[in-house]
């Protein structure tokens, strides 16, 4: 087992720079008309660590309108994530934030 | 047909099967495994076992099959080589965890008493399973509803069209089986709630 390293908080970092930097990209869930609402919510809750409250909102915006944005982060953290998705079998892509 | 439930002692999940419907799971999680080895991107028998230690590369194209091609979907809706790559990196991955979920299914019902070849009746086979257990039949059962999904040709808000077709309809059967599945997994995800 490893403990993360402490993350040291650069004051001058410029805050909007780094979101444009770090966090360009987006991972979007689509709906299906096979996954069930309770096992995607239960989904969001247990792999994105979310609160009911959140994951069922997101569940619901991918039921209702056909998809949603799940999670914003880096490329690399993006491929995770779909690929976690594609493991729970969910419908994920993923694609550069507009 | 009971479903799944949590036993609060043990902090278990249990669900009691008859022999036929025991041996109906193992063989749909069977077929999963077969479909997920059938189209292996690497023929293991005819390359040199060192080579083929030696070869990561993973498939990059779109898996023929609609099955596979639901489980292992697409990332990159407009960037086909960046899709090709994130597949050539993940998808063995994928179809190795699928596979693994999907034996251990097999394995914990066998382990539950259920017999290579079924030939009695009146047999119940009691499924306990711990929480890693559990986490794994929440997936395999998802991969076995999408699979009969996808062959039945599932869409939204169908269920009129089921309906209405008769019971000698081997689609019927088909599709009566996907929602058994289903309910077994809503009450799965229920019981691990």
């Amino acid at each position: 087992m490893s403990a993360p390293s402490p993350v040291e908080v650069d004051p001058d970092l410029n805050a909007d720079e780094s979101t444009f930097l770090d966090k360009p990209w987006v991972t979007i869930v689509w709906n299906d008309p096979v996954n069930l609402m309770s096992y995607v919510t239960y989904v969001f809750r247990t792999y994105f660590g979310y609160d009911r409250k959140k994951a069922e909102k997101l569940m619901l915006e991918v039921h209702h309108e056909g998809r949603s944005v799940v999670s914003t982060g880096t490329r690399e953290e993006m491929e995770r994530d779909v690929q976690a998705m594609h493991e729970f079998g969910l419908w994920a892509t993923m694609e550069r934030a507009t | 047909m009971t479903g799944f439930s949590r036993h609060r002692r043990s902090g278990r999940t249990i669900a009691h099967f008859t022999g036929l419907e025991a041996d109906l799971l193992r063989s749909l999680a069977a077929q999963v495994v077969e479909l997920l080895r059938n189209e292996r991107a690497v023929p293991a028998s005819e390359v040199d076992p060192l080579e083929a230690l030696l070869d990561f590369s993973g498939p990059t194209t779109e898996p023929e099959d609609p099955v596979l091609l639901r489980l292992f979907p697409t990332a990159y809706t407009d960037d086909p080589e960046s899709a090709a790559e994130f597949r050539r990196y993940t998808e063995g991955a994928l179809r190795d965890g699928k596979e693994r979920t999907a034996v251990a299914l097999i394995d914990a019902l066998e382990e539950a008493g259920l017999p290579p070849d079924l030939d009695e009746d009146g047999l119940v086979i009691d499924v306990e399973l711990e929480p890693a257990e559990a986490l794994d039949w929440l997936r395999a059962l998802n991969d076995i509803r999408l699979a009969l999904a996808t062959r039945l040709g599932v869409v939204e808000g169908d269920e009129e069209y089921w309906e209405s077709l008769s019971d000698d309809d081997p689609r019927t059967q088909a599709h009566d089986i996907y929602e058994w599945v289903g309910y077994l997994q809503e009450t799965l995800v229920g019981a691990l709630d």
